[in-house]
């Protein structure tokens, strides 16, 4: 690890000074590559393919580090100064910001931010668009100034997140193993499939799953699923315990790997699953759908925050970094596996023409599709599951959430895995 | 001269107590010094309040996981030591010659060779719905369709148990059986007694101790468990073990320590007791 050194910043500033007598347009000077900054956050995006790039295109070093959801939240909260870049959920970032960890990040200096979909601006992803229930990101993603505390409803100039990442989750299915069209959240209790359903024992996540399948069913209608009252929790768990009593569920799962066994060895023929996992079974050769359902998307967005101590040399190295993230490679890299990319239009230079109509038009593949890692997953003539971009992020019905009851509601979630 | 010899002998004690004193006692102080701090939901309080163990003890779900634990603990000690019992004696008393003796019991240990996590989680593809141990039941006519229990359930937990620990069961039982004096059975037998005699007259109270110290070791690994429970399980049950990682990962520590406090002294409140049935020093 690089310290912020009195003599790095000096030789930052003195790069500085070189860059801009000479009229260059950065700052880059040899010293940036000494820079390393320290990345911490879920699997989904830290991806050593990415580290890799970064060092060839910007010179620098990025060290990550990927954990679960809880230990993210847990590290943004309690050690600041065990990372430079947190790569976090916006629910997280709800959670995490009022520790003063993070710092706000001017947009002036994101050279892309125009071209941000408008999830992540205003809430809307076309102007006539609803927006939908939990923490939706653009809920957290501004604070007035710099050093703002509070989230604020427009878009400011001061974003928490830069946004990197998101997606659509739903239940995924085995067709043949089903048999017949699934169309409700309410499948996943179908007695029909006793023994052969799964739910994530992430608790966060899982109540909201839980809450799509309770409004499926016709149980009750939550005024916002992304913050129940206990009342509500009570009722969710109770409907859910009764369930697992009934040997509804086959098992849980909490890491990525657990729900790709459960579902390619058909011990689980319906689940909630997230989109690589899908991508990671039909790779293996087992037919797996990502099945939009009627309510519509359980939805998540992920962003790039940096730590309140970074500054100088490391923090412009930063900024370089998501302009670089925000440039096209990662997005076409994560668009290959079924998340979307906050800029997409630039990620459509890093594709083939029918990559980007499969994955983001929702076109029918003209050729066979490959994985990042070159395992076919369509074959010409297919298409995605869900249709085109418009047709499943404008079908979100409620994103991630952290609750006001949050600690209830897991004190509740222990007790629903024990009973 | 004498009090010089004492000198020597805390000399001697020394190292060993000032390794025990850092890693055993001083984090075991931790730990219950941590139960009566307070948390939120990012910051842990020094502070000292019994909320943890109130919560603790007012929860329902708090006496069925340990119900729980103690079930898993019990069924995995019968099993392992029957089983244990079973292959001790055959070692010790059916197999004649000292090189086949040490060779059966190599052969023992050969699946220790690998984690504890691979031999538990190979279970699992063997297990499962459309396992090895389901198709080949079905080809042999025996089921018609695949048994469900067999994965994801107590049984293979307890399964997973028993083969995780089986050996800690065999190692201080064959030791006591290799101690006992050959004579006392010829004696034994001389005397007229029968085979079921002798078991029950003459060897299982001379390997009390071994049993004691296979049963101390089974419990308390069975009751610190919690990986076992979450993996096979499907993570449908639950331990003390699991309630303590779940804690840890949503950073309730506090909480977290006030359940290792209270399994802690259950598990030597259980060890105590069964000290009291063989005095261990006594016997080695």
């Amino acid at each position: 690890m690089t310290k912020i050194s009195r003599r790095n910043v000096l030789k930052g500033g003195a790069a500085f000074a070189a860059g801009t007598t000479l009229g260059a347009p950065m700052i880059w000077a040899q010293n940036i590559k000494d820079v390393t900054l320290r990345q911490f956050g879920t699997g989904v995006s830290n991806l050593n393919d990415v580290a890799n790039k970064v060092k060839e295109d910007l010179g620098f070093t990025l060290e990550m580090t990927a954990l679960d959801s809880d230990s993210v939240t847990q590290r943004a909260a309690t050690q600041p100064g065990s990372f430079d870049i947190a790569d976090i959920e916006y629910w997280i970032c709800k959670k995490v910001w009022p520790t003063g960890n993070l710092q706000a990040m001017d947009t002036s200096k994101i050279k892309n931010y125009d071209k941000i979909v408008g999830i992540f601006r205003n809430g809307k992803l076309t102007p006539d668009s609803t927006i939908a229930q939990g923490t939706a990101p653009h809920t957290v993603g501004f604070v007035e100034g710099p050093d703002g505390k509070g989230f604020v409803d427009n878009e400011s100039g001061w974003m928490t997140l830069i946004p990197t990442i998101y997606n659509a989750d739903t239940l995924g299915i085995r067709p043949d193993l089903i048999g017949r069209p699934i169309s409700n959240w309410s499948e996943l209790l179908n007695p029909e499939f006793k023994g052969k359903a799964s739910i994530l024992d992430i608790s966060s996540i899982g109540i909201m799953d839980m809450a799509m399948v309770v409004e499926s069913m016709g149980e009750y209608k939550y005024p916002d699923k992304g913050n129940m009252t206990r009342e509500e929790i009570d009722l969710t768990m109770a409907i859910f315990t009764e369930a697992k009593k009934n040997g509804q569920f086959r098992a849980f799962w909490k890491s990525f790997d657990e729900s790709v066994n459960l579902m390619a060895s058909g011990e689980v023929v319906i689940q909630s699953m997230w989109s690589p996992a899908i991508t990671a079974v039909k790779s293996k050769g087992v037919p797996c759908v990502y099945q939009p359902l009627e309510e519509g998307y359980r939805s998540w967005g992920g962003g790039i925050g940096l730590s309140a101590a970074l500054t100088g040399l490391e923090r412009d190295a930063a900024y370089e970094y998501i302009n670089w993230y925000l440039d096209g490679w990662v997005g076409g890299y994560l668009m290959r596996q079924g998340y979307y990319s906050a800029v997409p239009e630039t990620s459509k230079n890093y594709m083939s023409e029918n990559e980007w109509g499969y994955w983001f038009e929702g076109k029918e593949a003209t050729d066979v599709i490959t994985s990042p890692t070159g395992d076919a997953l369509a074959q010409a003539g297919e298409v995605r599951d869900g249709g085109s971009f418009e047709d499943r992020m404008g079908a979100v019905a409620c994103w991630n959430a952290v609750m006001d009851e949050n600690q209830y509601m897991v004190r509740k979630w222990n007790e629903f895995i024990a009973a | 001269m004498l009090k010089n010899n004492t000198l020597v002998g805390w000399l001697m004690a020394g190292p060993i107590m000032a390794v025990l004193l850092f890693f055993l006692v001083l984090p075991i102080v931790m730990i219950v010094v941590v139960s009566f701090w307070r948390a939120t939901e990012f910051s842990i309080i020094p502070a000292f309040v019994w909320e943890n163990y109130e919560f603790l003890f007012g929860s329902n779900v708090t006496y069925r996981v340990f119900f729980n634990t103690f079930k898993y603990a019990a069924i995995t000690w019968a099993f392992t030591l029957t089983i244990g019992f079973t292959v001790a004696y055959f070692l010790a008393f059916h197999v004649r010659t000292l090189t086949w003796q040490i060779v059966l019991f190599l052969l023992c240990t050969i699946p220790f060779w690998t984690s504890n996590i691979i031999r538990m989680i190979s279970w699992i593809p063997f297990l499962g719905r459309n396992g090895i141990a389901n198709s080949t039941l079905i080809s042999w006519g025996v089921i018609d369709e695949p048994l469900d229990w067999l994965l994801f359930s107590d049984f293979a937990v307890i399964l997973a148990f028993v083969h995780l620990y089986t050996l800690f069961m065999v190692v201080p039982i064959f030791n006591t059986m290799m101690r006992i004096d050959k004579s006392l059975i010829e004696a034994a037998r001389d005397a007229g007694a029968s085979g079921a005699q002798i078991l029950w007259n003459v060897i299982i109270p001379l390997t009390k101790p071994g049993i004691m110290i296979g049963t101390i070791f089974v419990v308390t690994l069975v009751m610190g468990d919690f990986i076992t429970v979450r993996f096979m399980s499907g993570s449908q049950s639950a331990n003390v073990g699991r309630l303590i990682s779940n804690d840890i990962a949503l950073l309730a520590y506090p909480s977290a320590s006030a359940t290792a406090v209270v399994l802690l002294l259950t598990v030597l409140i259980v060890i105590g007791i069964l000290l009291r049935f063989v005095d261990i020093r006594k016997e080695l």
